[in-house]
């Protein structure tokens, strides 16, 4: 299935896994006013990167900080990768001001990656709100470059305002050329903007996957991981066949400093991609 | 085949579970309609003498802010029901309904259902029961969206 | 390994010595600020020699015994892990170069440290360490490097503190294992000796300089009655059957707003605690901004910004926090790393400013409630162990 992934951790046994390797900026493109996307290349030109869809890394910014990211780019491409990221504190607002030529610390990939395996064969529904459409593009290129190995292939995604869509050209691309079905929904309309509002959750209940023989990926905001998985399981979906990607506050994604744990689970190291089964006992509660 | 609207009532998910007697009914209160894209299909303050269910397409519930002009609230698509405010005083529509794509919809005379439903409790409550269910799945979008879940974080 | 020798009171400067001439850096107890630490010893002088500890709930008082014990107290403040866990550890410095960076990795210095007076409750504490920095996907090679160093030397305790449950936790009294030697220091009229266990060769080989002869069945039978005597004057219990699955099951338990209307959230039980792990990771630049480091520190989950995330964080709450470390020490652990993260040493108890008693927190979510602040002299209600 997957690509053969060398873990950089196994790989490099021996070695301090705190200490970052160095990539280059070769581009840096804003998305919208609070978000933007870099792309990094190793600094030698040779070697690679790859990754499973639903990674992320840790990056780090000379002198400021480091956080984890989300990859968001095609998984086979392994001689540049990209994180789409939201400014959100100090260390992303000042990665917002870099530019190709800077460089900048990566450790990583880490964690567990969406189920494009178990989906062989099945429909597949995605739905993302927001940034959370970044930690799925992969996983939406991997099964664009598999297709004949799916069956339906849905995706709705809930942006804030139409200003705030994610990888416009891309989505029209992928939907003229590829069978795949894509909803695009805004919380709030602007003058101009012809297509849904409302919630993304409201257009899982009519969306023409099949509930017997579907796999769902969800990522965007907990609250709309809680109502899409209502709607979800309303549809008919096990809880064994729903993944949801997690968050939690990270500082070293190795499984030290124990920040990102969710329960028992590390988030860093058994997430951030969960079956929905494995969490259920916890998820929603308050304060967990 | 062309189905019949009693046909098509009774399949429908939101009539599950109606007796027979009352699908006729309903039935009987019910047209098939056709819009083109941008067409208005009621306006606010028009009498709200009807409600539809769309069968195809999608429709934008708005409303006029002045020096915004028309500003969709949210949008209503295939499936769901559109529009209550035929249910209660003064039964005039609150907000705007204007198609972005054609529209077919299953248009059904609110005011005559009223009557009957006054005559008939028994249909009052089903439909009711089932109006109320539409109105708090429409509620609780609604909250998601008040949370400006995809804003800058506090 | 079950051999058994007596080392003469007078010949404890010789181990130190032997220690020393290998290269080690012996650290020990020794009485310093009104408590019993772990700091470097140049001579078994230094050992808190005649000195007892007196526990219970936020408090830790020193007491003069009327024998010179050199191990007459029970667990201080410190526990082994701030020498192979490092409160502050710098991981590697970067400087500018040009429109990038080049980064200097900081190795772990290799430092052979020997840990004198290991209770039975730090060595499994250690163990449990060991699970964490280096039984995972990725290595601690700084926990590693101080690790692979190490000389321990046991010493059993000759009595239980009023805070200690270590037999409930089934850790203790007794050092079974992950020693180089065990001691058991005997103090019978004139006599003062220590029956030694050997744990390894290393252990054994560095006896090998000092006078010592086998122990009789006498004296090892005296050293069996004092493990069992400390066995029974544990000063608090813990019923632990379950206990997972009590925790995960009661998560609005409302104990937990009753717990957190006294935690301070200062933070000093995961301080002391010999298992606790967290850490924060800082990274800092000089004025210039042209030198960067990368620091690992400890850190607690009572902190607030310990769960943030964009926008605020996930455990806002003293009574999530509380609820975080307890259900985390005793329940999550276990199924993260397949043993409880407790092991009954009770320092959380001892210098918890206020006194709470995970113990007491345990037995309320159970359902048998004493009455808040009660010390629990652990004579009367002696839970069953597991």
């Amino acid at each position: 299935m997957a690509p053969q992934l060398e873990n950089s951790i196994a790989a490099r046994t021996g070695a301090d896994p705190m200490v970052p390797e160095i990539y280059c900026i070769q581009r840096l493109r804003h998305e919208t006013d609070d978000t933007f996307t870099i792309e990094l290349a190793t600094v030698n030109g040779n070697g690679g990167f790859s990754f499973l869809p639903g990674q992320f890394n840790m990056i780090y910014v000379f002198g400021v900080g480091e956080v984890p990211i989300s990859i968001s780019s095609d998984p086979q491409n392994v001689k540049t990768f990209e994180h789409t990221t939201r400014i959100v504190g100090a260390v992303t607002r000042s990665m917002g001001h870099l530019k190709k030529g800077d460089f900048l610390g990566v450790r990583g990939p880490y964690g567990t990656h969406w189920p494009v395996e178990q989906a062989e064969g099945r429909d597949v529904i995605i739905v993302t709100g927001g940034i959370g459409l970044a930690p799925l593009r992969p996983a939406l290129y991997y099964l664009m470059a598999h297709r004949e190995k799916y069956h339906k292939i849905v995706l709705l995604y809930g942006a804030r305002t139409p200003e705030d869509i994610l990888y416009r050209r891309e989505l029209e691309r992928w939907r003229s050329k590829f069978d795949l079905e894509i909803q695009v929904t805004v919380d709030r309309g602007t003058r101009g903007w012809r297509g849904n509002v409302g919630v993304v959750t409201t257009m899982i209940g009519r969306s023409p996957f099949d509930s017997t023989n579907a796999v769902a990926m969800a990522c965007g905001p907990e609250v709309m991981m809680r109502f899409a998985v209502m709607e979800f399981q309303r549809r008919g979906l096990s809880t064994q066949d729903i993944f949801l990607s997690m968050e939690r506050n990270m500082k070293c994604a190795i499984g030290f400093c124990g920040h990102c744990q969710y329960g028992p689970a590390f988030i860093c190291k058994d997430g951030p991609v969960f079956r929905f089964n494995r969490i259920e006992p916890i998820f929603g509660k308050a304060e967990i | 085949m062309i189905q019949t609207l009693e046909g098509i009532v009774s399949e429908h998910p939101f009539f599950k579970g109606l007796e027979e007697q009352y699908i006729k009914l309903v039935a009987g209160c019910a047209k098939n309609v056709r819009f083109d894209e941008g067409q208005i299909i009621f306006r606010e303050g028009d009498a709200a003498d009807q409600f539809y269910f769309i069968r195809e397409g999608l429709v934008a519930v708005e409303l006029m802010i002045p020096h915004r002009g028309f500003t969709t609230l949210q949008t209503v698509g295939e499936g769901d029901v559109l529009g209550w405010s035929w249910l209660m005083p003064p039964y005039r529509w609150r907000f705007g309904a204007r198609t972005l794509q054609p529209t077919r919809a299953l248009a059904f005379d609110g005011k005559c259902l009223r009557t009957k439903c006054d005559e008939d409790h028994d249909l009052g409550y089903e439909l009711l029961k089932r109006f109320t269910f539409v109105v708090t799945e429409r509620l609780e979008a609604t909250r998601l969206q008040l949370l400006d879940l995809y804003g800058a974080p506090a | 390994m079950s051999d058994h020798f007596v080392l003469g009171r007078d010949h404890l400067q010789g181990l130190f010595d032997a220690l020393k001439a290998r290269g080690y850096q012996v650290l020990g107890p020794t009485l310093r600020d009104g408590a019993i630490v772990y700091d470097e010893l140049n001579s078994a002088d230094e050992l808190p020699v005649g000195w007892t500890d007196e526990q219970n709930g936020g408090t830790y008082r020193l007491k003069k015994r009327n024998d010179r014990a050199c191990f007459g107290y029970v667990v201080g403040p410190h526990s082994w892990k701030r020498f192979l866990y490092p409160p502050a550890v710098r991981l590697w410095q970067a400087t500018r170069n040009g429109k990038g960076f080049q980064i200097l990795e900081d190795k772990p210095a290799k430092k052979k440290m020997a840990f004198i007076g290991v209770r039975a409750c730090e060595l499994h504490a250690m163990a449990i360490q060991d699970k964490v920095f280096l039984g995972g996907p990725a290595l601690d090679c700084h926990y590693q490097a101080r690790r692979d160093g190490i000389f321990v030397l046991a010493v059993n305790c000759g009595q239980a503190g009023n805070t200690c449950f270590c037999s409930s936790m089934g850790t203790g009294p007794k050092a079974d294992s992950g020693f180089d030697l065990a001691l058991t220091e005997i103090l019978e009229g004139d006599e003062h000796y220590f029956v030694a266990e050997m744990g390894t060769e290393l252990g054994r080989e560095v006896l090998s300089g000092i006078p010592q002869k086998a122990a009789s069945a006498a004296q090892v039978e005296r050293a069996k009655a004092i493990h069992a005597a400390t066995a029974t004057q544990m000063g608090r219990s813990m019923d632990t059957t379950g206990i997972k699955e009590l925790l995960y099951a009661n998560s609005e338990h409302p104990r937990w707003e009753e717990v957190a209307a006294r935690c301070l959230t200062c933070a000093n039980c995961t301080m002391v605690c010999p298992t606790c792990f967290c850490s924060t990771v800082e990274d800092v630049t000089d004025l210039t901004g042209e030198h960067a480091e990368r620091w690992r520190k400890w850190d607690s989950c009572f902190t607030t910004d310990f769960s943030y995330i964009h926008g605020g964080s996930v455990r806002a709450t003293a009574k999530s926090r509380y609820r975080q470390w307890m259900t985390h020490k005793l329940g999550t652990w276990i199924d993260q790393f397949g043993s409880s993260g407790c092991v009954g040493c009770g320092r959380c108890i001892t210098w918890c400013p206020v006194g709470i008693d995970i113990t007491e927190e345990v037995r309320a979510i159970r359902g048998g409630v004493s009455p808040v602040g009660a010390g629990n002299s652990g004579k009367e209600r002696h839970d069953t162990n597991t």
